[in-house]
């Protein structure tokens, strides 16, 4: 078994909002990033999968192949974007950057064939990041 | 469904690497130039890995703010500008690395964290760095 980790970054907006809550409750919870005009991040997602070597190739998996569902199943609906307004996931739960893991992976998992999976490592910025091994 | 969020810090400390059970020759041998003895410091950066369920309310698994302000209170304010050789925890141990992140893990482990501690990692220049997560020692 083999690691392999392909890195790639997007830049997007979010604002944390729990709509059953007061205005006071949201601010209390989620301070400055209760703000509704929203802010942003450039942030930097770590895809880890796991194989074994292909004999012909020397390849875990066909990294061109690995970027391309990178860019069609994450960066294309994840980057430039509103998170709140514009990611199917962010309608009902709020964009922190856990959740954001785990949608991650959820767009990932079972599309990585032959390899699986690892980890989704994200970060929101260099001094906070979230681990996600699908438990 | 359990995350894993990673903080990290920084704090700058001073130290010598020096057993006094030991020759000056050996200590030479085995810290090199980690043994002068004026000693020398580091910006160490301290990863904090926490983990545990997604609160479905907030969307995370712990207050950050709360995390930093234990982190801050227990670790930082007592190791960041300090001679690590004078702190009472490394009274009879050498203050490698190694010892740091077991004395760091092994605080951050007594006391009630806002999640669950996973791991520390410490590291003492961009090409060092050491991880525990308080598994069991063999001697």
């Amino acid at each position: 078994m083999i690691y392999l980790t392909r890195k790639a970054e997007f830049s997007a907006s979010h604002y944390y909002h729990n709509p059953e809550w007061t205005p006071e409750e949201n601010q209390r919870v989620f301070g400055k990033c209760a703000n509704l005009n929203g802010h942003g991040h450039n942030y930097t997602l770590e895809v880890t999968v796991a194989g074994e070597v292909n004999a012909l190739t020397g390849f875990v998996i066909d990294l061109k192949l690995l970027k391309d569902i990178l860019n069609r199943e994450v960066l294309d609906g994840f980057d430039h974007r509103h998170l709140n307004k514009e990611v199917p996931e962010f309608a009902t739960q709020v964009p922190t950057t856990e959740n954001l893991a785990v949608a991650i992976w959820k767009r990932l998992d079972q599309r990585l064939n032959p390899v699986k999976l690892h980890r989704v490592r994200l970060y929101e910025q260099p001094d906070l990041f979230v681990d996600y091994y699908g438990e | 469904m359990k995350v894993h969020l990673t903080r990290r810090y920084l704090f700058c400390a001073s130290h010598r690497l020096h057993n006094p059970a030991l020759s000056p020759q050996a200590n030479r041998d085995a810290y090199g130039k980690c043994n002068n003895p004026y000693g020398h410091g580091h910006n160490y950066f301290l990863e904090v890995t926490v983990s545990g369920p997604i609160a479905p309310q907030t969307g995370m698994i712990c207050d950050l703010g709360a995390l930093d302000a234990l982190v801050a209170r227990e670790i930082l304010n007592r190791f960041d500008h300090q001679d690590l050789n004078h702190l009472q925890e490394f009274g009879n141990i050498v203050p490698t690395t190694e010892n740091l992140a077991i004395c760091i893990q092994q605080i951050l482990s007594r006391l009630t964290l806002p999640a669950h501690l996973e791991s520390i990692r410490i590291e003492e220049t961009g090409n060092n760095s050491f991880e525990y997560s308080g598994e069991q020692l063999r001697q």
